[in-house]
């Protein structure tokens, strides 16, 4: 269906029904429950989730496939985010003007930072976005205050012009009337399960572009970005320029960041400029290396784990913990809890360091490496069919299947 | 290699599966609640989103401290603190409205996106019906924002920027903290008779909306005792090196050094200010002085014998005499071991504050709260009779002029309390040109 193998279609009716469930999946313990801590069900987080996937699977076009890492991309993101609230201050709330600019400016913008970054490569062209990118944060901060408002962020008044409000518009961002900040709350015994219509419309949205992310790492072109990251000297030696397929990798993985920066302001219609630092630049690339660089699902998976950690862990305080461990002996309880407490709170980025460390110690292909490990520990199955050095003829290795 | 062919049963098939996505968000029905996080259970959550990272972490803890504080005061353990002193005897340490009161704390990091993220999961995930706190204007601003389109109260913490009350003011927003108009008015005349009428300044500004509105109160005050101004300069709010921009000030013909800078930011430009030698100085025969225009305890504490001569404004000292901060820094001192700041104090004022509301209006619909707390005229909260304005949700009370104790008795004494800026002088009309360009609107409970 749709153009793809029987594989890649399971593979993608796979993902289609995850997305569509989150809301209950992430809602796995009942409310009222220890546990319901770490429930991640709630709209803000969901599109967290669905918005920062889109970021990391157009990071992972470039990076993934061709190699390039570029420390810049949080530019593009805030881009994104910047056209929609100027556009809901021009127009009105509907966020369809805006995200289209803000996929056209990530791109135009992008066309530039890329035609200059990418006469060089390795370490100089990440110090190049880097630059460009720690440029644009400035720029955003001070410098272009009046078209961004500084440090207090760009936000709509009421005394914007708004020319396409008609007196019934709803007063937040809306898709052609469906209001993204309405949810339904549905109670299941214990549970209690939220429905929210910008979760769904970012869900849709990533959908279609994992979609096209899969296409262009079946196609032709995904083949050439590949040729790329493998020997880029051998490419020129046949007689290939890399320069147009990595430029055309930079700008689509500059337009699906500008798309996720859009998304975020239309989530919740503010832009702040620290979305542009180098920090954020830096988190994508964590999103990607943690989940498995070059895989279709782990960016997605790695961006998940980022946003549950920030949100979840950094919410929990000593008096969830003391609660945890009430059962306990005192004397016991406090010293439990005294070493638990710098991994949990503001020490939330100490765990995910942890973490991160393990993985690319331990699991070099990221989370994804880990899941296939574990399936093919329960399922028994080796690899022995692609074990090199049985293939006496040298037959021609299947291209390794991206996952 | 797959190719992308379109036929009509692929085409039918696909449109449907799209149209049944698109559609699926719509069958759900909106809940069925009357407002946003109506507490059906025994208790009730509040939401406190406060800085513990950045330069601004130290006010943060001491808010948190504060609100953990009234929380316990508001559920009738310890001994009542402020409730004891409180003009409005609504509460009874019953918690609000019979309900216990719950509280779940965040870190807003000191950026606008990590506050509003934090306040949304405080909203969507925790049910918490208000949100208070913040130590940057910026922050106060863009959670002030969030709060009116979701349909919660916000009552703001330390926050002293124009704009939160002035061109960014939401009708479920309120705020207890003074704003930079209401230090430069008290500063003015306290500046003429200690450093006369005839000096240039020159201002660093955080550059965020707290600074420039500081900076431009504090321009319009000075010039009109006939200073000049002989530079402005925008520093990153993020910075902690001020050497770059205080080196140009030495030869900048200027006499008096404005620092429109709070917390972490403050302590390192004042201290590099006077590594630098600048209050050593002679210029055009005078003493060179520096000014802090908001002062706190932390900051002093922070910036150390710096601090020695300077004068600045507070919202509140825990020096006062009256009662209602007699009793505050009894028990908070008795909890903590060191008085309190006047984050902490706003921050508890504030939390009294909603909860003695919600009690008078018997609901914790904010549009009932706005409406008691409108025009709601107060004392026993530390800073004497007080008025939340009805025109634009700030409180009007005396501001207090300080200085750095030259030979301080202990940590705790570092500033000394020059003088108690009455009220009336300090009170602006809500069309001021400073506070122009708002508008309210109206309350929003979510529903």
């Amino acid at each position: 269906m749709l153009g793809l193998s029987k594989k890649d279609t399971t593979f993608l009716v796979v993902v289609i029904f995850l997305t569509l469930m989150t809301p209950i999946l992430l809602q796995p313990f009942p409310e009222g429950s220890v546990l319901a801590q770490f429930n991640a069900g709630y709209p803000d987080l969901m599109q967290r989730f669905a918005i920062y996937g889109i970021f990391a699977i157009g990071f992972n076009i470039l990076f993934g496939l061709t190699g390039y890492l570029s420390f810049g991309h949080a530019a593009f993101l805030g881009v994104g985010s910047y056209s929609v609230v100027w556009m809901y201050k021009l127009l009105g709330y509907n966020v369809v003007p805006g995200l289209l600019l803000a996929v056209v400016t990530a791109g135009l913008f992008a066309l530039l930072i890329g035609y200059i970054s990418l006469r060089r490569s390795g370490i100089y062209f990440s110090i190049l976005t880097l630059a460009f990118a720690q440029m644009s944060f400035n720029l955003a901060y001070s410098v272009l205050t009046p078209l961004t408002n500084g440090e207090t962020g760009l936000q709509v008044y009421t005394d914007d012009p708004q020319i396409l409000m008609g007196a019934g518009s709803p007063n937040s961002p809306h898709f052609f009337g469906i209001v993204m900040n309405e949810s339904a709350k549905i109670d299941v015994g214990g549970w209690q399960f939220t429905f929210n219509n910008g979760y769904y419309f970012c869900a849709i949205i990533a959908i279609i572009v994992f979609y096209l992310s899969l296409r262009i790492f079946r196609s032709p072109f995904g083949i050439m970005l590949r040729a790329i990251k493998t020997n880029q000297t051998r490419m020129t030696y046949t007689g290939l320029n890399p320069r147009p397929y990595t430029l055309a990798a930079f700008v689509i993985s500059g337009m699906y960041a500008g798309l996720a920066g859009g998304l975020l302001a239309s989530m919740d219609p503010l832009a702040g400029a620290e979305r542009m630092q180098w920090t954020a630049s830096g988190e994508v690339v964590l999103m990607t290396i943690l989940g498995g660089a070059g895989t279709l699902m782990g960016p997605i998976l790695g961006a998940g784990f980022i946003k549950y950690f920030e949100n979840i862990f950094s919410k929990i305080n000593d008096d969830i913990l003391h609660t945890w461990f009430a059962a306990l002996p005192d004397g016991l309880e406090d010293a439990i809890v005294f070493m638990v407490h710098p991994f949990i709170g503001k020490g939330w980025s100490l765990t995910l360091g942890l973490l991160f460390m393990m993985v690319v110690i331990f699991l070099p292909g990221g989370l994804i490496e880990g899941g296939n490990r574990i399936w093919r520990l329960v399922t028994g199955r080796s690899r022995n069919r692609n074990t090199p050095g049985k293939d006496a003829q040298h037959h021609p290795k299947p291209t390794a299947h991206v996952n | 290699m797959s190719k992308f062919e379109i036929n009509r049963r692929g085409l039918i098939k696909s449109g449907a599966a799209i149209g049944a996505g698109l559609a699926l968000p719509t069958i759900f029905t909106r809940n069925a609640y009357a407002y946003v996080n109506e507490p059906k259970g025994a208790t009730v959550t509040l939401g406190f989103n406060v800085p513990q990272s950045g330069p601004y972490a130290d006010e943060g803890a001491d808010e948190l401290r504060a609100f953990q504080l009234a929380v316990e005061h508001l559920n009738g353990e310890g001994d009542g603190g402020m409730i004891g002193t409180f003009s409005s005897k609504m509460l009874k340490g019953n918690g609000i409205l019979g309900k216990k009161v719950a509280y779940v704390s965040g870190d807003t990091q000191t950026k606008s996106d990590a506050a509003r993220a934090s306040a949304k999961s405080m909203i969507e995930k925790d049910g918490a019906i208000m949100i208070s706190g913040g130590s940057s204007s910026g922050v106060a601003v863009a959670v002030q924002g969030l709060c009116q389109e979701a349909g919660v109260i916000f009552m703001a913490g330390l926050t002293h920027s124009n704009d939160t009350t002035g061109k960014d003011k939401k009708a479920n927003g309120f705020r207890h903290f003074f704003n930079a108009y209401m230090s430069a008015a008290a500063l003015g005349p306290v500046l003429k008779s200690l450093y006369g009428t005839d000096r240039s300044a020159y201002h660093l500004t955080a550059d965020y909306t707290w600074g420039w509105t500081q900076e431009a109160s504090m321009i319009a005050a000075t010039e009109a005792l006939g200073w000049k101004t002989v530079n402005k300069v925008l520093t990153p709010l993020a910075a902690t090196d001020f050497s770059s921009y205080i080196a140009p000030v030495l030869n900048s013909g200027a006499d008096v050094l404005v620092l429109n800078h709070y917390g972490g930011n403050m302590v390192n430009s004042l201290t590099q200010a006077v590594q630098f030698g600048l209050r050593d100085k002679q210029v055009n025969g005078k003493n060179f002085e520096i000014v802090v225009p908001l002062y706190s305890e932390l900051m002093a504490k922070g910036a150390g014998k710096n601090i020695a001569g300077i004068v600045g404004s507070q919202n509140w000292d825990w020096k006062l005499e009256d009662e209602g901060t007699k009793s505050f820094v009894k028990s908070f001192g008795e909890k903590y071991g060191f008085p309190p700041s006047q984050a902490a104090q706003t921050c508890y004022a504030q939390t009294l504050l909603y909860a003695d509301a919600v009690e008078r209006a018997g609901t914790f619909d904010p549009c009932g709260v706005v409406e008691a707390l409108e025009g709601f005229e107060f004392d026993g909260l530390g800073n004497g009779k007080t008025l939340y304005r009805k025109e634009d949700h700030q409180c009007f009370k005396d501001v207090l002029v300080v200085r750095g104790a030259e030979n301080p008795q202990d940590e705790f004494h570092l500033v000394d309390i020059v003088e108690v800026t009455p009220v009336a002088q300090v009170t602006y009309e809500p069309e001021n040109e400073m506070f122009a360009g708002g508008n309210l609107g109206k309350c929003n409970s979510g529903a």
